[in-house]
């Protein structure tokens, strides 16, 4: 019962908010959120309802190969958008493709987040020699292009992974590559505002409490940072998805076995001249749909976090 | 197409000599050559592409039979030494007179034990010169085949080979450039103008050639173009006047325009795959494929027909035996694919106690048409029969170290038994074991003692109708205990721009653009 | 002064040298360049000959500065794929990927600047919501299906631009330019555009939201007071004040655009630098990756630097600021 009153206290105290407040102003931002629920359910529920498991070899038959979309002449029920040369059904694939896109997403980001702020606090709030290395190690990721260390670190990790384990290991290794270059940011803004943070007075008197160090970071300092983690972690979501979709068309991403929306466009790439556009254009139309309306929700949010605009 | 009717277009289309003027083919090539050193990898490709560069003793003609090039006559003395009679007058493009010294350099360094390409000359022992004009070779015994391998044995100049320290091949441990490498000083209808690897090769045309020109072109512009869908973007758009690659989910739409037009045939090549026979596999297991049962089971589970069907689209041609049909040697009783019958597979495993078998199939993406395609479709049968392939995909180059060194446990493979043009190139190089030049693509590591034995007498038979039966019965082995399993002889898919008015195309799917024409 | 230059070159200086330890680390440790070198027939004493001779037998730190020492005289080994020295595969490749990165940047300001000054003063207009829109589009177009789909609208269906390659160039010394002929100019116009795409709603975005800063400043204010035209007041004072930030973060960018410009390239067969990569990474070419990767990073902190040390000359607060 405490339970319950208190979630419902927090729904209301959400729903007097500025922040929802801005989010039923915004047109966009609420079209966002309802593309972006909708394809998010689809993608996770696929296995209920999609007539195919595109990941099993198995299930992939080449009689049913190369049927356009169901309502060209020539579709066949029931394979909604059509099948790709394998006979792999293109409606299944996507949605099991966003599932992947999005699992590499949300993981890289949440783990960004924690290498980040993790090492933003510390840096902070002990300065010194551990600021010094851990902010020198960000500089070098930063001078070297994000995708260039994506690409590197996706082609190098696995050359050295033994064969049966990299298609396996393949979706975990894209998550490592973003995730390398993806910390920094958060450690630098969790950083500044840390140190400013940290000169306040309240920490002080906290310190002079003798209050541990983990507890001021996190129940003390860490609040203050999150407004502008929040809205970097939203479009850093979007940012990831390209670049897996991209290491994926390039050929180091997601293999054939287990596409991604990235290894789909690649397969179907080869076909967009042979009248077989279906292959590649309703995989190309899902990843626009996934990455713009995780941008417009993250252009809402900073501007509706920002208080120079308000 | 059959062979024979592609020979037909071929010869319906031969050339008119005419007048030259300014005609550059641009020909966008599904891949790169390797290399301009015909010598420094044993690609088929790219010593057919330097062929236009470089030319052999011999060559074959517009219907794949051998005639006088750069040897004008020859004759066997005493059983293993051959006698050449060489051109005179030919110059090499930097002016060079084409001499006897030039073919002992030439031969003395394809037969170098670091030559990627020796085993393409494996009788070689010596070569001698008797004067400015004449050479002896010396080969291992009788040898029936010297002139088939000499056709694409390209000859350097030797003093040019000396005088850029390029006399042995490439050794890139030593950590050198071999000059070779990018730059060619050949006798052949072009010459090399400029090189960037992966971007563009411009040949221009050879003034002084010792031949009549039948082409008329005074430049082609070779870019590869790896992309099927940019390639033939390419040609929809009038960028590139040919190639020799055009994919064939596209060749209903290319032929629909009328500015572009397609040549078909079927190619000599077989493509198959193979299985290790080592004692594990890469993972550790013990290898059940080396019981017959465990390939019969694989054979049977794999529908050849659909894949005819719908991979190649009809317009490959169905192999039962590892050799196509015009190959000297081929037994059409042997040419029958195996049955796709789930049922026996289903059964052959589960008597192998293989169910959930786990094993690697290492293909490559940039070789043999629509080999990923193929690969991905043997893993969704291979899988429904109850076994676990995982596949291992990746550019040749890569995948062929593994494949090489006996690290694949299924792979594919593919054999024109070229530029032999005989059954007895595949029995050597592939199915015989490995020994010195023998079995060098020997990459499963099987060994019939049986068939080593027919392979090594058909060797040194003079009588071609006696070693041909020692080779199909040496093929029968090869068919009996499925050491390899036939897929089909590969489609050949040209596509030209209505620019170019003649080009021959042979079934050994090798441009020859010394003889292409292009509209005036 | 001396000391901020001193101090600045010197962190670029250790930058390098970090990355240049990666790339040595990639260049050791990944696959065996021995085992890459030599092909079946080697003997085992014939490898250990090689080993030694190539120093693989040196303590790492030795042969770390023998890296060092040989990259800095641009001597990056040779190619395992095309046996070819490193460098000047990669000088043969830089001219193309420059031409299609100063292009995209061009086209990127010309665009992007007025667009980011309408966007900001007619803030609230449907056609300024619009352009803002399409700016989410923009940075959410992965740059591989942008190229993909302009060279399936001009190159196949309107067939007015090539779908690949540089056409026709030029030779100026070792450059080589696709500016001089028709065919090359044509061929560079759509890589160009679709790496532009995203720097161009980039400069938009930020030409957008510093107008707006600048346009509540007083002097502004006082400029509209005084009766200055309103034109004259928006593209001439107050772009102006923009303008500094906008020319920053585009030199910043240029590194990132030269190695973004690899998937452009990938698509639309652009022989540059990005493709000479891209197929490395695919045939495991260790020395060129390498390679790509110092020389890559190098222009990205030179600029870099190159920025800070110009603000610092007109701003003398940062020196210490930034230092």
């Amino acid at each position: 019962m405490i339970a319950n009153t208190q979630t419902s206290g927090r729904i209301a105290r959400w729903r007097q908010s500025d922040l929802w407040w801005s989010f039923t102003r915004n047109k966009a931002a609420m079209f966002a959120a309802g593309l972006l629920a909708l394809l998010v359910i689809s993608a996770f529920t696929a296995p209920l309802y999609a007539p195919q498991n595109p990941f099993d070899p198995a299930q992939l038959d080449l009689l049913n190969a190369e049927y356009p979309p169901i309502w060209i002449e020539g579709g066949q029920w029931p394979f909604l958008l059509g099948t790709d040369t394998q006979g792999r059904d293109i409606l299944s694939a996507i949605l099991y493709g966003s599932r992947i896109s999005i699992l590499i997403g949300i993981a890289s980001v949440l783990l960004a987040l924690l290498v980040g702020i993790g090492s933003g606090l510390v840096a902070g709030y002990f300065g010194g020699l551990i600021e010094n290395l851990l902010m020198r190690v960000g500089d070098i990721l930063l001078s070297i292009p994000t995708i260039l260390i994506a690409i590197l670190v996706s082609a190098i990790v696995r050359e050295l992974l033994p064969v049966s384990l990299r298609d396996v290991g393949a979706a975990g290794v894209l998550v490592l590559a973003i995730v390398l270059s993806g910390w920094v940011q958060y450690a630098r803004t969790v950083r500044a505002q840390t140190a400013v943070e940290r000169g306040k007075e309240y920490v002080q008197a906290a310190q002079l409490l003798e209050v541990p160090a983990r507890r001021i970071m996190f129940s003390h300092i860490l609040p203050n940072t999150l407004t502008p983690i929040l809205v970097a972690a939203t479009l850093n979501f979007g940012m990831a998805i390209l670049t897996e979709a991209t290491l994926s068309f390039l050929g180091i991403g997601m293999p054939a076995s287990q596409p991604s929306l990235g290894t789909l466009i690649r397969l179907g790439n080869q076909f967009l001249f042979s009248g077989m556009w279906w292959i590649t254009v309703f995989p190309v139309l899902q990843l626009c749909l996934l990455v713009v309306s995780v941008n417009l929700l993250g252009d809402w949010l900073r501007d509706a976090l920002n208080p120079k605009l308000r | 197409m059959t062979i024979k009717a592609s020979l037909l277009t071929c010869a319906a289309i031969a050339c008119l000599a005419g007048g030259a003027s300014a005609e550059t083919l641009r020909w966008g090539a599904a891949r790169d050559i390797n290399s301009l050193d015909p010598y420094s990898y044993g690609s088929t490709f790219t010593i057919s592409f330097l062929n236009h560069v470089y030319e052999g003793l011999v060559r074959y003609n517009d219907k794949l039979e051998i005639e006088p090039a750069l040897a004008t006559e020859w004759e066997v003395l005493e059983g293993n030494v051959w006698r050449f009679k060489l051109r005179e007058g030919v110059k090499f493009h930097d002016g060079a007179e084409f001499t006897a010294d030039d073919v002992v350099a030439s031969l003395t360094r394809v037969s170098h034990p670091d030559s990627p390409l020796r085993g393409n000359l494996p009788a070689y022992v010596s070569s001698v010169k008797v004067d400015d004009y004449t050479v002896d070779i010396t080969v291992n015994g009788t040898y029936p085949l010297l002139l088939n391998d000499l056709t694409n044995i390209h000859m350097f100049d030797a003093g040019w080979l000396t005088e850029h320290k390029a006399e042995v091949p490439t050794d890139v441990a030593k950590k050198v450039e071999g000059y070779p490498t990018f730059n060619a000083n050949g006798t052949g209808p072009f010459i090399v103008e400029s090189r960037v690897p992966d971007s563009k090769t411009v040949l221009v045309v050879n003034e002084g050639w010792w031949d009549t020109p039948k082409h008329n072109l005074t430049r082609i512009e070779f870019t590869p173009i790896a992309s099927d869908a940019t390639r033939v973007a390419a040609l929809l758009s009038g960028e590139i006047d040919f190639t020799e690659k055009a994919p064939i989910q596209d060749l209903p739409r290319l032929a629909e325009t009328p500015t572009v037009k397609v040549l078909e045939g079927s190619e000599l090549r077989t493509i198959m795959f193979g299985f290790t026979f080592a004692d594990t596999l890469s993972n550790g297991q013990p290898n059940l494929f080396k019981d017959k049962k465990m390939r019969e089971a694989v054979a049977a589970a794999i529908d050849l027909e659909l894949i005819q069907k719908k991979v190649m689209r009809g317009k490959s041609r169905l192999a039962g035996t590892v050799v196509a049909p015009a190959i000297p040697g081929y037994d059409a009783a042997l040419d029958t694919p195996t049955a796709y019958d789930p049922d026996k597979a289903a059964a052959l495993i589960k008597e192998m106690g293989a169910e959930g078998y786990e094993f690697e199939i290492v293909c490559a993406n940039d070789v043999w048409l629509n080999e990923e395609e193929i690969c991905n479709a043997m893993v969704s049968m291979l899988t429904r029969a109850g076994l676990k392939p995982i596949l291992s995909i990746g550019p040749n180059a890569v995948q062929q170290i593994k494949q090489t060194n006996g690290e694949a446990d299924m792979f594919s493979f593919g054999w024109a038994n070229e530029p032999m043009l005989d059954s007895y190139s595949i029995l050597l190089q592939v199915f015989h074991s490995k020994t010195d030049n023998a079995g060098v693509f020997n990459w499963g590591g099987w060994v019939y003692p049986d068939l080593d034995k027919l392979v090594d007498a058909a060797a040194t038979e003079l009588d071609r109708e006696k070693r041909l039966e020692m080779q199909a019965e040496a093929l029968k082995i090869v068919k009996d205990e499925l050491i390899m399993l036939p897929f089909h002889q590969q489609p050949m898919a040209w596509a030209t721009s209505d620019k170019v008015e003649a080009v021959v195309q042979l079934s050994d799917n090798k441009g020859r653009h010394w003889m292409t024409r292009m509209a005036e | 002064m001396i000391v901020f230059l001193v101090k600045r070159l010197a962190n670029a200086a250790l930058v390098m040298l970090a990355v240049a330890l990666m790339a040595f680390l990639i260049f050791r440790f990944v696959g065996d360049p021995v085992q890459l070198m030599v092909n079946e027939q080697t003997t085992q004493a014939e490898k250990d000959a090689l080993r030694e001779g190539l120093g693989l037998n040196d303590p790492v730190a030795v042969q770390f500065l023998r890296f060092v020492g040989n990259a800095v005289q641009g001597d990056f080994g040779v190619s395992y794929r095309n046996q070819q020295e490193v460098m000047s595969l990669i000088a043969e490749r830089l001219p193309a990927t420059i031409e299609l990165v100063l292009l995209a940047t061009i086209i990127s300001l010309v665009v992007g600047v007025p667009l980011g000054v309408i966007t900001a003063i007619h803030r609230g207009t449907w056609y300024s919501e619009g352009l803002q829109f399409l700016s989410i589009i923009g940075v959410s177009l992965p740059s591989f299906v942008i190229g993909i789909l302009l060279i399936l609208v001009f190159s196949v269906m309107l067939n007015v631009s090539p779908a690949f390659g540089r056409g026709e160039v030029v030779s100026i010394g070792w450059w080589t330019t696709g500016l001089l002929t028709p065919s090359g100019r044509a061929a560079l116009i759509l890589p160009s555009v679709a790496l532009s795409l995203y720097q161009i709603t980039l400069v938009m975005r930020l030409v957008r939201a510093e107008m707006m800063e600048v346009l509540r400043s007083d002097f502004i204010k006082f400029a509209r007071a005084r009766g200055v035209p309103r034109w004259r007041v928006y593209y001439v004072h107050a772009l102006r004040n923009c303008l500094m930030p906008v020319v920053t973060m585009t030199a910043m960018n240029i590194g990132s655009l030269i190695a973004f410009a690899l998937i452009t390239e990938t698509v639309f067969q652009w022989p540059g630098m990005g493709m000479l990569f891209i197929q490395a990474v695919t045939f495991v070419d260790i020395p060129v990756m390498a390679a790509y990767l110092c020389i890559v990073s190098f222009i990205f902190v030179a600029l870099n630097t190159l920025v800070d040390i110009t603000y610092a000359l007109i701003d003398p607060r940062l020196r210490t600021a930034r230092g």
